[in-house]
C-alpha cells in the first residue's frame, strides 16, 4: 500500500492475483509501486511470474488467455485493469518485451515508426524520433537496415528506441540484458539511467540483479508469485540473501531463497 | 505471333483477376494465418451485387462497383468480427472448415436471391475489341489489366507507405509485439478481411463482364476464383507481391495452354488448360514448398 509519499504513484499494483486459463495460478497477491521519477527493479528466478506481472500491467495478459482474478492495477491514479493494450500505450506506458521482439522483417526506421503508432501529433513524433536517434546513435546509422540483421545488442537498443517513440511516462523493460555481453549490458544500464533522468519512470525486470539494483531506487523480489522481499536498491544490493542467491556470493546453503536447483541454474546464468 | 499476342492479352487479363483474388487470400493469411476458402464466394457475391446495383436499382456501373466493394468489405469484416473472432484458439482446420462452410453458402444464397439473371453485368466495355496492329484485343481484357494494376498499386502504396500498412506488416511479423506498440490487432484483422472482400469484387465483376474464359454472371465464377489458389502457392502464401506474379503466371499459362495445346497436342484434350494451374502448383510444391516468394518458416506457425 502507499508507502509514504503524498504523490500519486505512476504505477500501483495492488494485491493482484493472475491465472492462465482457469487453473494455473501464477501471481498470488502481488503489490508493487513505481513512484514518479523512480526506477524500480523486479527480480526473481525463472518462472517466478515476472513476465506475467508485466503482462498484467501492460494489458497483454488477455493475449495469453490470462486474467486478473483479484486486486487492481492503477496507472497515474486510474484503474487500467480492464483496458486493452492499445489504450494503455495511449495513456503513456510502453514496454520492451522479453526477447526484444523487434519486427525482424521491417527496417529500423519502420520499427521506430511502429513504436509511435499510438500517437497522432506529427511534431511530437518527430521530436521523439530525434531524441531516440540521439540516444541510440547505432540506430541512426542503420535506419534503412532490416532490423533482423542487427546484432543482439543493437536489436535491444532498437526495442528500447521503439518503446521510447511512444514518449511514455512509464517504460517497462523485461530482461533487457538477457544474452548480451557485459560491455553492452553496461551500455543498456547507462541508457536506462539516461532515459529515467529525462523524465520517464522505469520498471525493470532483470535476472542480472547487480545491474538492476545498482540503478534502482527500489527493488522487489518475486518468488513463486509472491513478493518475497522489497526495499531500496542499495539496501537489497547489500542484503546477504540477495548476495548469496543472485550475486553468487557465499555458500549454496541458501536460507530464504530455497531450492538448490534454482540456485544452481541462477548461478550459471549470471556467470 | 498475332495469336501469341492476343493470347497473351487474354492471359494477362485472367491473370489480373487471379492476382486480385490471390491478394485477398494473402492479406488474410498474413494477418490471421487463416486460409480463406470463402474468397471465391466473395468473388461471386461481389459480381451479383454489382448486377443488383445496375439492374435492380438502376445505379450506374461505377456506382454499383463501389457499392458492391463496400458491401463485400463489410461482409468480410463482419465475418471476421462475428464468427472468426470467437474461434480464436480453436484448431486452424476448424477455422478453415468454417470458411469452406461460408463458401458453400454462397451458391444457394445467390441462386435464391437472384435466380439466374438473364443478362450479365453491363460494363462500359461491352464486348468491343480494339486492334493494335494485327492483334485484336477485347477491351474488357485491357480494362481488367488496367483496373487490376490500379487496385493492386493502391494496395501496395497503402501497404508500404501508410501508418495502417505498417501496422499490417508489423502484425504479420509478431502479433503480440504489435499489440505492445498500441496497434489494434483486431482492427487489422477486420481491415484485412475488408480489403480481401473489396478486391474480390473487382475480380468477380471483371470476370462476369467478360474477362478471361467468361461464363458470364454465374455462381460458377467461384470455380474460376479457386484457381487463384495455385497462384498463391506459386507466389508464397504470405507474399502480396508473389500473389500478383503468381496470378499473372497462372493466368497466362492457362490461356496459352488453352490456345495451343488442343491443336498441337490433341491427346491432352481441350480441358487440359483448366488443369494447368494445378499442375504448376504441384510442381512448385515439390521444389519450393513455401512458394517462390514466400517466407521459408511460414509453416512454423
Ligand atoms: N501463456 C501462458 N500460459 C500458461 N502458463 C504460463 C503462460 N506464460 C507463463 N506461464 C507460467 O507462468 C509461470 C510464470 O511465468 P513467467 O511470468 O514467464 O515467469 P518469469 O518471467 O518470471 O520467468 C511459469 O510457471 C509459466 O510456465
Ligand atoms: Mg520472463
Amino acid at each position: 500500500m502507499p508507502s509514504g509519499g503524498a504523490s500519486t504513484p505512476t504505477l500501483a499494483v495492488r494485491n493482484v492475483e493472475v491465472v492462465y486459463g482457469s487453473a494455473i495460478h501464477v501471481l498470488r497477491g502481488v503489490s508493487l509501486e513505481v513512484q514518479p521519477g523512480g526506477i524500480v527493479a523486479l527480480l526473481g528466478a525463472n518462472g517466478a511470474g515476472k513476465t506475467t506481472l508485466l503482462r498484467t500491467v501492460s494489458g497483454l495478459l488477455r493475449f495469453h488467455r490470462g486474467s486478473i482474478t483479484k486486486g487492481s492495477v492503477e496507472f497515474q491514479g486510474d484503474g487500467i485493469d480492464s483496458l486493452d493494450a492499445a489504450a494503455i500505450v495511449r495513456r503513456g506506458m510502453a514496454q520492451v518485451m522479453e526477447g526484444r521482439r523487434i519486427f525482424a522483417e521491417l527496417s529500423v526506421d519502420e520499427n521506430l515508426r511502429a513504436g509511435a503508432y499510438s500517437r497522432r501529433d506529427r511534431a511530437g513524433v518527430k521530436a521523439s524520433s530525434e531524441q531516440v536517434l540521439e540516444l541510440f546513435p547505432v540506430l541512426a546509422q542503420r535506419r534503412r537496415s532490416t532490423a533482423g540483421y542487427l546484432s543482439g545488442g543493437e536489436q535491444q537498443m532498437l526495442a528500447m528506441g521503439r518503446a521510447m517513440m511512444a514518449a511514455p511516462k512509464l517504460l517497462v523493460l523485461d530482461e533487457p540484458s538477457l544474452g548480451l555481453a557485459p560491455l553492452i549490458v553496461q551500455q543498456i544500464r547507462d541508457l536506462i539511467v539516461e532515459i529515467n533522468r529525462t523524465g520517464t519512470d522505469v520498471l525493470l525486470v532483470e535476472q542480472n540483479a547487480t545491474m538492476a539494483l545498482s540503478i534502482a531506487h527500489h527493488g522487489y523480489v518475486l518468488e513463486n508469485g509472491l513478493i518475497a522481499k522489497d526495499g531500496p536498491g542499495p539496501a537489497l544490493l547489500a542484503d546477504s540473501d540477495i548476495q548469496e542467491f543472485y550475486l553468487g556470493v557465499g555458500e549454496s546453503g541458501s536460507r530464504s531463497f530455497r531450492d538448490l536447483k534454482t540456485y544452481r541454474r541462477r548461478k550459471r546464468w549470471s556467470a | 505471333m498475332t495469336k501469341f499476342l492476343s493470347l497473351l492479352g487474354d492471359g494477362l487479363a485472367l491473370g489480373a483477376v487471379y492476382a486480385l483474388v490471390a491478394l485477398g487470400f494473402v492479406v488474410i493469411y498474413r494477418a490471421t494465418r487463416v486460409i480463406n476458402f470463402a474468397q471465391g464466394g466473395l468473388v461471386v457475391f461481389g459480381a451479383f451485387l454489382v448486377y443488383q446495383g445496375e439492374h435492380t436499382w438502376g445505379l450506374g456501373f461505377w456506382v454499383s462497383v463501389v457499392f458492391a466493394m463496400a458491401c463485400c468489405a463489410a461482409i468480410g469484416a463482419a465475418f471476421e468480427a462475428l464468427v472468426l473472432r470467437r474461434m480464436i484458439g480453436q484448431p486452424i482446420f476448424a477455422i478453415i472448415l468454417i470458411t469452406i462452410g461460408l463458401f458453400l453458402l454462397v451458391e444457394p444464397v445467390t441462386t435464391t436471391v437472384w435466380h439466374n439473371p438473364p443478362g450479365g453485368i453491363a460494363t462500359p466495355w461491352k464486348l468491343h475489341t480494339v486492334k493494335l496492329g494485327d492483334v485484336r484485343l477485347l477491351q474488357v481484357n485491357i480494362a481488367t489489366v488496367v483496373l487490376g494494376a490500379v487496385v493492386l498499386g493502391a494496395f501496395f502504396l497503402l501497404f508500404r507507405y501508410t501508418r495502417v500498412g505498417l501496422a499490417m506488416r508489423a502484425t504479420a511479423v509478431d502479433q503480440e509485439a504489435a499489440l505492445a506498440q498500441g496497434i489494434s490487432v483486431r482492427q487489422i484483422f477486420a481491415l484485412s478481411w475488408a480489403i480481401a472482400g473489396a478486391v474480390a469484387v473487382v475480380g468477380g465483376m471483371m470476370l462476369a463482364g467478360g474477362a478471361g474464359p467468361a461464363p458470364g454472371l454465374s455462381v460458377s465464377l467461384s470455380l474460376i476464383a479457386l484457381r487463384a489458389f495455385p497462384a498463391i502457392i506459386l507466389g508464397g502464401l504470405d507474399s502480396p507481391g508473389g500473389a500478383v506474379i503468381g496470378g499473372l503466371v497462372i493466368g497466362v499459362a492457362q490461356v496459352m495452354t488453352g490456345g495451343y495445346v488442343p491443336a498441337e497436342v490433341p491427346a491432352l484434350g481441350a480441358q487440359f488448360a483448366d488443369v494447368v494451374p494445378y499442375v504448376i502448383m504441384f510442381l512448385v510444391l515439390l521444389v519450393r514448398p513455401y512458394g517462390l516468394f514466400g517466407t521459408a518458416e511460414v509453416e512454423r506457425v
